[in-house]
């Protein structure tokens, strides 16, 4: 097997790097280019720990090869945060407490993020559903659906 | 040790109590903090594991010469690499078999080879090329089927301990365990009712939704280090090094962020494995888990089999309670049964009791600690029957929990008297709870239950330095699994009477701090905390003496108040207070360094309860069971940061929540567990679930300065009654085996009609 040379955008700098075509995009990310912001819980797109944006739309990265990346735009929770300024997700799950041990958190940000991104104005019902592709074992949930709901009623004020 | 209690009901509180932001979340909401898997070392190699295919097996040979030759392999270990170094220890001998397969494989996934190769593509080769030759052997996974006579027998030389005479006859009973006072079978001469029942439940994982990780690098100078996601780092280090044959002090850990673990990082798996492949490859070596991994090859908590008879008069007193639990918990002794049977009937006030508990082995995965070990499953047997007791007798089963609840002064079931506990005061509160009293939808059916766990103490050791600007380094041993940093920064700028964004807790590596216990048995905000209070007041008696010398009285001359040295009295003199930055400031002119230090083994974990209201809706046509609303109540002694303590409520409920309707270990006839992953073992998610309503109480306990209880076991115990029950009352129908899936469902459903006839 030869390796494929990659060019992507990610976060919003362009990146190349090089890897094995059996590669995920999630190991390119975290053994390659040192994002390991997102989590590997389970390796089959279950868990939802991996999740970036491909051209804005929510993937498991453990789903995607890294030789698929070529030419597209990838979003990881490393690009959340503009400088020091917490996006209000950020801010709201630290304020609601909606985390205990951290490892499902950067996943549900970026699914939480896409979700705003359409759709403003979720119900309870329609954030629970939307963020149902992300397992957090520690908190219930509860805490997570009220940051969220509270990020975009924020968002929705600025 | 001695124990200050300054009345913590009476005590006022700056900052224990509110909720700010924890230390550690910038880090891990931005990606930045690091985890197990996150660890990298100049040169590092991936360490892989080859696994048994087969439920039971001897292992006749290994041959490793194939993978031995492929490019890139640096390091092969089989059973060979670890030599016995045990010393008649049975228990560290279990470790050691279970973290490498020796003459048998006893389990789907029990290790039997490691690689340490260049890339993870170049390791998973080589496993493919290990030759093992295996003979197969007669299996068993379920628990009554294990405990039969002509049963395969996994361990020749188990012996049934705690019977008499003791058996000539290896079997897989390890033990049996009795606990109770008076005389059950006197006791049911007395009882107007009786329920007798069998219940079931399947095991389930704890689910972290992190795979166990670690990074080894053991030098040719036998030094080694070890970066790792666990809940006892100091543990893994004791373990590790005398598995091994190690030093304690040449071996040195360092607990990274651990994402989750709810008492399933509490023993070794892939670290001494990592160490020995390191050694031999002489490089760093990281060995991080498959999610089918963390099902196959590490513990769930034990299946289990109970029989429970209970006996009421007319009036709602119950007149005794028997009851026989059998667990298994894998393939080597130490299934959570003696918890399970102490457990059992602690909420309740008994004249005569009786448990008596088997622990069990069979072929799968050993066992490990699961949120109140043990306590779970027996919780939802005793409360089944307690509420179809009720049901019998006419009585709402919530009076007829009140009416036997436990209370200060009451013997519990396994042994010690209470001191004050809040069971009680949960029921009631319940009672009074709008969700108590709420109108239910057609299909949907409340239910209830009360739940105990004991809460533990235990060593810790906690160091606390101020900085030259007056704020402070806090170094503790207890990994943070869910937030304790933040209680722990609280408890300690509390004490110092200084703000809590002064202090900042970081979670020292073995060779810089103490031994501390595991994370584990709720302990960790009670006694890590305790200790951290004792630390801040140790650094305020040097606080003092250093303001005394700043003035020139004598050190008893000085008080502290809300983060100031005072002079005592107007007779020590007239001097303006100083702040803790002041004399911080002045350290190195006053004697150097101002630290703090406390360690301790903590007693008086005190016991904890909590009562908890489900309303569940059942299809009737998929016999899919929903849950529409969750309250649970719960003493907490004193909520350190109340949002924590909510999250430990909401979580465990969760957690029980999933055991009672969907999760369990499946395997087929071949001894294979037939959903090793989260889409087969469907852990509750975000769609399942309403949100869940908590109550904090807050009945002091004597044995923590601030009144601190640990809350994050006892949330488990009542959600599987709590479900069934409702489950129960929505249908009409007991289920008496968990989880309650809709194939069962629907199928006890068919059986109702006849039921009822029979019930006429």
């Amino acid at each position: 097997m030869s390796a494929v040379h990659v060019s992507a955008k990610i976060n919003g700098d362009t990146v190349e790097y090089v890897c094995e075509p059996d590669e995920t995009l999630l190991d390119v990310l975290r053994n390659r280019l040192g994002l390991t912001g997102a989590k590997e819980g389970c390796s089959t797109g279950d868990c939802g720990a991996c999740s970036v944006t491909i051209d804005g739309r929510l993937t498991c990265s453990c789903l995607v090869l890294g030789a698929e990346a070529e030419g597209r735009d990838i979003g990881t929770i490393e690009g959340m945060a503009k400088g020091d300024a917490l996006h209000p997700l950020q801010r709201k799950f630290l304020e609601h407490a909606a985390l205990q041990c951290g490892i499902c958190t950067p996943g549900f940000l970026v699914a939480a993020k896409s979700l705003l991104d359409h759709n403003p104005k979720p119900s309870e019902t329609e954030i629970r559903f939307a963020l149902a592709g992300n397992l957090c074992r520690c908190t219930g949930y509860d805490k997570i659906v009220r940051a969220v709901m509270d990020a975009a009623a924020e968002m929705r004020r600025a | 040790m001695p124990l200050d209690n300054p009345q913590s009901a009476a005590r006022k509180f700056n900052l224990v109590g509110t909720r700010p932001v924890r230390p550690d979340g910038v880090d891990k909401v931005t990606g930045r903090a690091r985890f197990g898997a996150d660890a990298v070392a100049p040169g590092m190699l991936v360490g892989r594991i080859l696994r048994s295919p087969h439920a039971h097996a001897k292992i006749k040979s290994i041959d490793t010469s194939k993978a031995e030759k492929l490019s890139g392999v640096k390091a092969i270990v089989t059973r060979d690499d670890f030599p016995d170094k045990t010393d008649g220890d049975a228990l560290l001998y279990d470790v050691l078999y279970n973290v490498m397969a020796r003459e048998k494989a006893l389990y789907e996934g029990h290790a039997v080879a490691a690689v340490a190769a260049t890339s993870a593509s170049v390791a998973r080769q080589a496993l493919k090329l290990i030759k093992v030759d295996y003979e197969v052997l007669p299996h068993v996974t379920d628990v009554d089927e294990a405990m039969k006579p002509g049963a395969p027998v996994l361990h020749p030389k188990m012996f049934t301990d705690g019977v008499e005479p003791k058996p000539k006859k290896a079997s897989n009973i390890v033990r049996r365990y009795e606990f109770g006072h008076g005389d059950v079978a006197a006791g049911f001469k007395h009882a107007d009712v009786i329920v007798e029942r069998s219940f079931k439940t399947e095991a389930t994982h704890q689910g972290y939704i992190e795979p166990h990780a670690c990074l080894a690098s053991f030098g040719p100078d036998g030094q080694a280090e070890l970066w790792v996601c666990t809940q006892g780092h100091f543990m893994v280090r004791d373990t590790c090094a005398r598995l091994l044959g190690m030093d304690v002090s040449k071996l040195r850990v360092t607990a990274s962020e651990i994402g989750g673990g709810f008492g399933g990082k509490t023993t070794v798996f892939i670290e001494p494995v990592a160490l020995v492949l390191s050694k031999k490859a002489n490089r760093p070596v990281k060995v991080v888990m498959t999610r089918e991994e963390v099902f196959k090859s590490t513990g769930p908590t034990s299946s289990a089999s109970m029989d429970v008879k209970i006996g009421a008069t007319r009036d709602g007193r119950i007149v005794s309670a028997d009851m026989e639990l059998r667990y298994q918990g894998g393939a080597f002794q130490g299934s959570p049964v003696e918890f399970g049977a102490m457990a059992a009937f602690a909420p309740y006030d008994l004249e005569n009791v009786r448990t008596i508990g088997y622990d069990v082995v069979c072929n799968r995965p050993k066992q490990a600690a699961y949120r109140a070990p043990g306590a779970p499953m027996a919780n939802f047997a005793v409360e089944s029957v307690i509420e179809e007791i009720a049901h019998k007798l006419n009585i709402p089963s919530i009076d007829m929990r009140i009416i036997n609840a436990a209370k200060e002064g009451t013997k519990s079931s396994y042994g010690p008297i209470y001191g004050p506990i809040g069971l009680r005061a949960t029921l009631e509160r319940a009672k009074e709870h709008p969700h108590f009293k709420a109108p239910l939808g057609k299909n949907q059916g409340r239910g209830m239950a009360c739940g105990f766990w004991f809460n533990f103490g235990g060593q810790s050791c906690v160091t606390m330095n101020v900085g030259i600007d007056g704020t402070v380094s806090l170094t503790v041993g207890s990994p943070d699994i869910g937030g304790s940093r933040a209680s722990m920064c609280l408890m300690t700028a509390e004490e110092l009477g200084i703000p809590y964004d002064k202090v900042r807790a970081v979670i020292a590596d073995t060779g810089t701090l103490g031994y501390s216990d595991v994370t584990d048995g709720s302990r960790t905000t009670f006694a890590t905390g305790m200790a951290c209070i004792q630390a801040a007041r140790d650094a305020i008696k040097k606080l003092c003496a250093r303001a005394a010398q700043i003035w020139g009285i004598s050190e008893e001359a000085v008080t502290w108040e809300n983060g100031y040295a005072k002079p005592a009295g107007p007779n020590a003199g007239d001097f303006a207070p100083l702040s803790l930055k002041e004399i911080a400031a002045q350290a190195a002119q006053t004697g150097g360094p101002i630290a703090g230090h406390y360690e301790l083994n903590a007693d008086g974990a005190g016991v904890s309860f909590a009562t908890h209201i489900c309303d569940a809706e059942v299809d009737p046509e998929t016999g899919f069971t929903k849950i529409t609303r969750y309250t649970v109540l719960q003493d907490a002694g004193k909520a350190v940061h109340p949002s924590y303590v909510e999250g430990q409520f909401q979580g465990g409920a969760v957690q029980g929540i999933g055991w009672a309707l969907n999760e369990e270990y499946i395997y087929g006839k071949d001894g294979r567990l037939q959903n090793a992953g989260f889409l087969d073992y469907r852990i509750p998610v975000c769609s399942d679930l309403p949100m869940i309503d908590t109550v904090i109480l807050e009945i002091p306990n004597p044995g923590h300065p601030y009144g601190v209880r640990g809350v994050g076991e006892t949330s488990i115990v009542p959600p599987l009654a709590t479900v069934a029950n409702a489950v129960s009352h929505a249908v009409g129908v007991r289920m008496t085996e968990l989880p309650i899936s809709p194939p069962k469902l629907l199928k006890a459903l068919e059986t109702l009609p006849q039921q009822k006839k029979a019930a006429e």
